[in-house]
C-alpha cells in the first residue's frame, strides 16, 4: 500500500497534527515503505486464529467502591498551561 | 578499587559496614557524570536532590533503619515520573513536565532509601533504537562514540557501561532494555509483563511496555529486581504474583538445563561475528553442565511487521494525552482548540514520534481495522503459541539480542525499516510477553560488545538470573570496562 500526500494530510488530521507540505511528502515516502513492512503479514493465512489482545489475557480487576484517592487538584493544576478558578482553559469552542 | 568498578552488591555491603558513606559513593558518581557529560547519557542531573536523598541514607544507616538499598545510587530513565525532578520522556512536548507523584518504580526505589542520581536520556517517548530520536540529542556508546548505545534506554546503558552509575532503570517494548544493554556490554532484564509497575511510567504501548533493570552483573539485577517487581493495584495489569527472592537461587547448578536454540535466529541477517561469540558462549554453558535443543519459532520472522501495527496502534492512542490543555507544552499561536492541538502536537513530537501515531492512526481507522490491527492480533497469538510449544522441549531459548553489534550514529536514521529491524530477535518475546535478558558475551573484531539472549518462561526471571550469574562466575565479559573509563 503506497501512500500519497492527500493520505497524509488525511491520517495527520486524524491525529491531530499539522504538517507542512514538505513534511506530507517526506512522510508519505517514509509511511509507504513501513506499510510495505506491515503488508508482510500477508504471507500468513490467520483465518480462525483467536486475536490476542494482551499477553495475560485477564479480564479487569474490580475493587471495593471507596475513595482512596486524596483530592490534588491544585498539584495538578499547578503544571496545566492555563487555568481559572479550578478549571482548564481552552480556546473558546461555543459562540 | 574505586567505588565505580564496584557493583551494587558490593556498594551495599560497604555501606551497611560503615566503610563509606552514600554522600561520598553519591558525591563520586555525580562527579563523574560531570566529567564524562560528552556522552549525554543524562537529561536531569540534580546534586543537591541526590545529596539530600544520600544524607537522608546515611542517618537511616547510622541508626539501624536499612536495607540492602540504603544509600546505593541508582540512575532512572526519563520515562518514570519522579515528583520534584523534570520528567521529559525523551520529548520537547513534555520538556517542562515536573509530574506530581512518583511512579511505583521509583517510590520502590525510595522507600528502600536508594538515591536517584538523575534522569537518563532515552529515545523520544521509547520510539527507537539508537537514543538518536531523543530531544535532548543523541547518547554516546562509550565503547566508541561514533557509535550508538542503542535504544530506546540508550541513557541507562551508556551510564552503566561507563561506570557512571551502578545501575540504571530501563523499559522494554520491543526491545529497548535488551539491545542497548547487548550493545554497550552490560547486563539487562526485561521481566515478565505485569511482573513490575506501570504505574507512573509513560505509556508507549501498554500491552508491551515493561519497566526493568540494567546492571554489572546478573546478582546486581536480582537484587534490584527483587525490589521493583510486584503487585500494584494502581496497575490494571499488575500481576498478583508473589516476587520469589531472586538472590537466593542465583548459585542453583546448571546441570542438566536444556537451552533451546531457534533455528530462525541463526539465519541469515546475522553478523558472523555475533554468531561466534554467541556459540562460544553455548560451548560454555555445555561446560556448565547445560545441553542444547534445537527448536523452531516459525512465525518470528513476522514479528516485526505485526510489532509495527499494534505498538503504533497503542501509542496513537496513548499519546492523545499530549494535547496542551493540563500539562507539557502549549503552543504560543493558534486560532481555535483544534489548531491548538495540532499546532501544540507538530511543535512538540519529532519524526519518528509523528510516524508511529500516524501508522498507528491509519491502522485502526475505519476500512483498515481488519486487514492491520486485527491481523496482528492474530499474528501475535501465533508468534506466542510458538513460544508454548518450544517450551514443552527446553527450559530457556537463547541466542544473539541483535544482528549486528552497535552501528555508527546518523547511519540508519533516513531508513525507519533498517532501524526497525534491529529488533528483530527481542520483539517476539514482548509480543509473547515472556521475560528476557541480554548478558555480555564477548566482543567482535573492532571491540564492541556482543550480548547473549537468554528467554525464559512465564514469571520465571529466577531462572533466568540463575542462568546469567553461573556465566558470570566462569566468564569475565561482564567486568570489561570501555577503555578511557576505568
Amino acid at each position: 500500500m503506497s501512500l500519497n500526500n492527500d493520505d497524509v494530510k488525511k491520517i495527520a488530521h486524524l491525529a491531530r497534527l499539522a504538517l507542512t507540505e514538505q513534511e506530507s511528502k517526506d512522510f508519505a515516502g517514509s509511511l509507504s515503505r513501513i506499510l510495505g513492512l506491515i503488508e508482510q503479514m500477508n504471507a500468513v493465512d490467520t483465518a480462525g486464529i483467536e486475536p490476542m489482545a494482551h499477553p495475560s489475557d485477564a479480564a479487569l480487576r474490580l475493587r471495593e467502591d471507596v475513595v482512596k484517592e486524596k483530592d490534588q487538584r491544585d498539584a495538578f493544576q499547578e503544571i496545566a498551561p492555563a487555568t481559572e478558578a479550578g478549571l482548564y482553559l481552552v480556546p473558546r469552542v461555543l459562540e | 578499587m574505586s567505588y565505580h568498578q564496584k557493583t551494587i552488591t558490593k556498594i551495599s555491603a560497604d555501606l551497611q559496614a560503615g566503610k563509606v558513606s552514600s554522600v561520598e559513593l553519591t558525591q563520586s558518581f555525580l562527579d563523574r557524570i560531570e566529567k564524562f557529560k560528552e556522552l549525554n547519557a543524562f537529561i536531569t542531573v540534580d546534586p543537591d536532590f541526590a545529596l539530600d536523598q544520600a544524607k537522608a541514607a546515611d542517618a537511616n544507616i547510622k541508626k539501624g533503619k536499612s536495607s540492602a538499598l540504603t544509600g546505593c545510587p541508582v540512575a532512572h530513565k526519563d520515562i518514570f515520573c519522579t515528583d520534584g525532578l523534570l520528567t521529559t520522556c525523551g520529548s520537547k512536548i513534555l520538556s517542562n513536565f515536573v509530574a506530581p507523584y512518583d511512579a511505583t518504580v521509583i517510590k520502590k526505589f525510595k522507600t528502600a532509601g536508594s538515591v536517584t542520581l538523575g534522569k537518563t536520556n532515552m529515545d523520544e517517548f521509547a520510539m527507537g533504537s539508537s537514543n538518536e530520536t531523543s530531544y535532548y540529542g543523541v547518547v554516546k556508546n562509550p565503547w566508541d562514540q561514533d557509535k550508538v548505545p542503542g535504544g530506546s534506554s540508550g541513557g541507562s546503558a551508556a551510564a552503566v557501561a561507563a561506570r557512571l552509575a551502578p545501575a540504571a532503570t530501563g523499559t522494554d517494548t520491543g526491545g529497548s532494555i535488551r539491545q542497548p544493554a547487548a550493545l554497550t556490554g552490560i547486563t539487562g532484564i526485561k521481566p515478565s509483563y505485569g511482573r513490575v509497575s506501570r504505574y507512573g511510567m509513560i505509556a508507549f504501548a501498554s500491552s508491551l511496555d515493561q519497566g526493568g533493570i540494567m546492571t554489572q552483573t546478573a546478582d546486581d539485577a536480582a537484587l534490584l529486581l527483587r525490589e521493583m517487581a510486584g503487585f500494584d493495584e494502581r496497575d490494571s495489569t499488575s500481576v498478583d504474583q508473589a516476587v520469589p527472592d531472586y538472590v537466593a537461587t542465583l548459585n542453583d547448578n546448571l546441570k542438566g538445563l536444556k537451552i533451546g536454540l531457534p533455528e530462525e535466529y541463526f539465519g541469515e541477517g546475522l553478523d558472523n561475528e555475533v554468531a561466534s561469540v554467541v556459540e562460544a558462549a553455548l560451548a560454555e554453558y555445555k561446560k556448565l553442565g547445560a545441553e542444547t535443543v534445537p527448536i523452531s519459532l516459525p512465525n518470528s520472522n513476522l514479528a516485526v511487521p505485526c510489532y509495527y501495527v499494534l505498538a503504533p496502534a497503542e501509542a496513537s492512542s496513548n499519546l492523545s494525552r499530549f494535547d496542551g490543555v493540563r500539562y507539557g507544552l502549549r503552543a504560543k499561536e493558534y486560532t481555535n482548540l483544534d489548531d491548538m492541538y495540532e499546532k501544540t502536537r507538530a511543535e512538540g513530537f519529532g519524526a519518528e514520534v509523528k510516524r508511529r501515531i500516524m501508522i498507528g492512526a491509519y491502522a485502526l481507522s475505519a476500512g483498515y481495522y481488519d486487514a492491520y490491527y486485527l491481523k496482528a492480533q492474530q499474528l501475535r497469538r501465533m508468534i506466542a503459541d510458538d513460544f508454548t510449544e518450544a517450551f514443552k522441549k527446553c527450559d530457556v531459548i537463547m541466542g544473539p539480542v541483535t544482528p549486528t553489534t552497535a552501528f555508527k550514529i546518523g547511519d540508519k536514521t533516513d531508513d525507519p525499516v533498517a532501524m526497525y529491524l534491529n529488533d528483530i530477535y527481542t520483539i517476539p518475546v514482548n509480543l509473547a510477553g515472556l521475560p528476557g535478558m541480554s548478558i555480555p558475551a564477548g566482543f567482535d573484531k573492532v571491540g564492541m560488545p556482543v550480548g547473549l539472549h537468554v528467554i525464559g518462561q512465564y514469571f520465571n526471571e529466577a531462572k533466568l538470573l540463575n542462568v546469567a550469574h553461573q556465566y558470570q562466575q566462569v566468564t569475565d565479559w561482564h567486568q570489561q570496562i570501555p577503555p578511557g573509563f576505568e
